[in-house]
């Protein structure tokens, strides 16, 4: 490994890891889509901080695309507050517009900006670590290292020392505002903060690609904990992880570098998406298919326990009574054999002891309907799931 | 003006040009109304963005650039990013915006993987498949607009065919299902001619700005009717303008690409009927607003005066507009607007109130009025 595939890891990894942590509040806050108007209506504020600066990483043209990001919040929400459209259409007409400000100011200027609209979309990891960082002639290192370093420390220590409020405004409002936190502070600070980190992560992986690093993190490991220490540490692990190994596919197909951290970005999503233990694909419709089970097992001792009469007892016409294919009523038979619930003699079926305690206790809690109820007479009975 | 007409007249390319940009804002217009009224504004954009893999797969696994078999990919993989983001959100407790946001990152990260490893194999013909990107409106042939005007007839048809139907779903899904609709098949009909829709719109506007295309014009349109059929019709007026002008606008200054000024065009479109429609315009309604707080320091006046007229017993008894001072709602123009509509005199420095202004704040005050 020569130094600058080094660095360039060191900078991918600093790069999602910076995109995390605001990440994880968009998720949580449902704004993941002001990532996407920011990294778009930025590029205006870029492309004018060049035409004064020259630079790129001047600290005037950050503030400047900062400045811009903040002001695409401002506006989406102003249009949102006249009510004329909804929230997400007041998005969707602000950054295309901003974006294509942008590209025309770039298209205007062609000869004298040095910025190509590939790198617009796609950044330049690659070449992030020719622009060094040298202070009286020595080197430091690559600049960007240093750029999203800062912003990463300033990103953590204010996470740190403004979690609790943080935590509160995020899952209520209404609450933090009560306890005498400002909700337009945290919101326009952590806005502040994503236009910050968009912008610094703009060069290094360009405008889509930072959406990605923003959401999907925070996205997956949304989907295997609920707890909000676990899910920044989570998500700046995943991010971490898909920078480095993102950087070797890219090196392996000799393909762009973001591409290739969006794409195990996308792979480690789809993987949780499917196998999540809790909220996963195949957990899901599993639940649900055992849930459909358990209900069609109440509604069968319901009946059962709603009719003395022998006529409507019968094995051979379960199916005729409760309206149900021979399979199902069959197998949903099954099931309450196998629990006790039922005991079966000369072709009429009976509720055994043990069915009629747990029919009760159902009634009651369809009755009742509290859903705490149900689990504890779940695990209670432990039900035998076929 | 006069010149690009004559332009438009002579030059072939530039017909072919203005006319596909036309008929793809008038599709735009017509089925973002749809997407709009759905509250599905941004899947448009995360359909877009979704298409790229599609582009670059359909390109590797055939090695034409045939533009029917590249859009043929560009729509199996828009179709599988909205199905997967219907999926993420009924399956999981991701919301829509995270799953909007996911699926249009993640698939554009992908293709942009795939575009960058396609452009370095070699002797690979890939030259021009980055125009999708932003698009290109110079390269639509004849063909692309002949596709194009089918498309546009065909959703058309279907829109004619389906129309009482997908209204009613706009407003009223649960009662659709009642009505025995098939909301699946419809759902599945508007969101799959939507789909087509942008993935026509990649080669003129691009994946970047194609939301816009489908957003801005029914937005506009919204704005000025609240009737169907009427936003449809404007929406496609909207749409229309924008491509004539912004290919206009494109052609007559060098170095501009159509998408983004199209794109520019449509916003205007936008900011003017937010600001300028007569029912829901900022500015209308802000002198609305103006009015109202008018008429109600007027009502102010009258109730003060009302109060006074009260105690006496002529309650046309002149008394001086000194006893107005310091009181809220009092100035000198609504006196004159008070005298002009009859509900007070005013002579010298004295104002008496007539019978019409003392029954009309008896109305207004819930008092008893007094009769001839």
């Amino acid at each position: 490994m020569s130094l600058s595939q080094i660095e360039i890891q060191i900078i991918a990894a600093l790069v999602a890891a910076a995109c995390a942590i605001p990440g994880v509040f968009l998720v949580l806050r449902k704004m993941s889509l002001i990532s996407d108007a920011i990294s778009h209506s930025i590029l205006p504020g870029i492309v004018i901080g060049f035409f004064i600066t020259q630079n790129f990483t001047s600290p005037l043209n950050v503030l400047l695309a900062t400045l811009t990001g903040v002001l695409t919040v401002v506006i989406v929400e102003a249009i949102q507050k006249t009510g004329l459209v909804k929230e997400d259409t007041a998005i969707g007409l602000v950054f295309p517009a901003m974006f294509s400000v942008g590209v025309i100011l770039i298209a205007l200027n062609a000869n004298d900006v040095h910025l190509d609209i590939d790198a617009v979309l796609l950044g330049e990891l690659a070449f992030a670590p020719f622009d060094r960082l040298i202070v009286s002639e020595i080197d430091f290192g690559a600049k960007a290292i240093w750029v999203m370093g800062g912003i990463l420390l300033v990103s953590l220590s204010l996470l740190i020392i403004f979690f609790k409020e943080l935590k509160v405004s995020t899952f209520d409002s209404g609450l933090a505002a009560a306890l005498g936190f400002s909700p337009s502070i945290l919101h326009y600070g952590l806005m502040s903060m994503a236009s910050i980190t968009t912008v610094g992560a703009f060069d290094a992986v360009g405008a889509v690609l930072v959406v990605a690093l923003m959401i999907a993190p925070a996205a997956t490991i949304y989907l295997l904990t609920d707890n909000l220490k676990k899910m920044i540490i989570g998500a700046i692990s995943f991010g971490v992880i898909a920078g480095v190994s993102g950087y070797w596919l890219a090196h392996l197909l000799d393909a762009s570098i973001a591409g290739a951290i969006t794409t195990v970005l996308g792979l480690l999503f789809l993987i949780t998406y499917l196998f999540a233990p809790q909220n996963g694909l195949i957990a899901t419709l599993y639940n649900q298919k055992q849930q459909r089970k358990e209900v069609m097992l109440i509604t069968f001792l319901l009946h059962l326990k709603n009719h003395e009469e022998e006529s409507e007892r019968l094995v051979s016409h379960l199916s005729e009574h409760i309206n149900w294919q021979e399979v199902k009523a069959q197998s949903v038979l099954e099931l309450a054999s196998k629990n006790n619930f039922i005991n079966i003699s000369k072709g009429i079926i009976g509720l055994s002891e043990k069915g009629v305690e747990f029919t009760d206790l159902a009634v009651q809690y369809i009755t009742d309907n509290e859903k705490s109820q149900i689990e504890e007479i779940k695990k209670e009975w432990f039900l035998f799931r076929g | 003006m006069n010149t690009y007409i004559e332009m438009l007249l002579t030059d072939y390319t530039l017909q072919v040009i203005t006319v596909g940009t036309v008929v793809l804002g008038v599709i735009c217009g017509v089925l973002g109304s749809f997407a709009v009224l759905r509250k599905q504004s941004l899947l448009g954009d995360a359909i877009s963005h979704a298409a790229l893999p599609g582009i670059v797969l359909a390109f590797l696994w055939t090695g034409t650039k045939n533009p029917l078999i590249i859009l043929l990919g560009a729509l199996i993989s828009g179709l599988i990013g909205s199905l997967w983001i219907k999926g993420i959100i009924s399956k999981t407790h991701l919301k829509s915006d995270t799953a909007l946001g996911l699926i249009l990152s993640l698939f554009f990260g992908f293709g942009m993987l795939l575009l960058t490893y396609v452009q370095k194999l070699p002797n690979a013909n890939q030259a021009g498949l980055d125009k999708y990107l932003f698009g290109q409106a110079a390269t639509l042939l004849k063909s692309d607009v002949l596709l194009l005007i089918t498309v546009l007839g065909a959703s058309l048809l279907v829109l004619l065919a389906f129309w009482k139907e997908l209204k009613v779903m706009l407003f009223d899904v649960d009662f659709t299902k009642t009505l025995g609709f098939n909301i699946r098949f419809l759902d599945f009909l508007i969101t799959s001619f939507i789909v087509v829709a942008i993935v026509l719109g990649l080669q003129t506007v691009g994946v970047v700005l194609m939301s816009a295309m489908l957003l801005a014009p029914a937005a506009a349109a919204r704005q000025w009717t609240n009737k169907l059929s009427i936003m449809v019709l404007l929406a496609a007026i909207f749409g229309g303008f924008s491509g004539f002008f912004g290919t206009f606008i494109s052609a007559s200054s060098n170095n501009l690409s159509t998408g983004p000024v199209i794109v520019l065009v449509a916003s205007f479109f936008v900011l003017i009927s937010f600001v300028f429609s007569p029912n829901r315009g900022i500015l209308f309604k802000h002198i609305r607003k103006l009015k109202n707080r008018k008429e109600l320091k007027l009502f102010q006046t009258l109730g003060l005066m009302f109060d006074i007229a009260r105690s006496h017993e002529d309650i046309s008894r002149p008394h001086k507009i000194m006893i107005l001072n310091g009181f809220q709602g009092y100035s000198k123009s609504t006196l004159q607007q008070l005298e002009e509509q009859k509900l007070i005199e005013v002579k010298g420095q004295m104002w008496s109130m007539t019978r019409e202004g003392y029954n009309k704040a008896a109305r207004l005050f819930n008092q008893p009025m007094i009769s001839e």
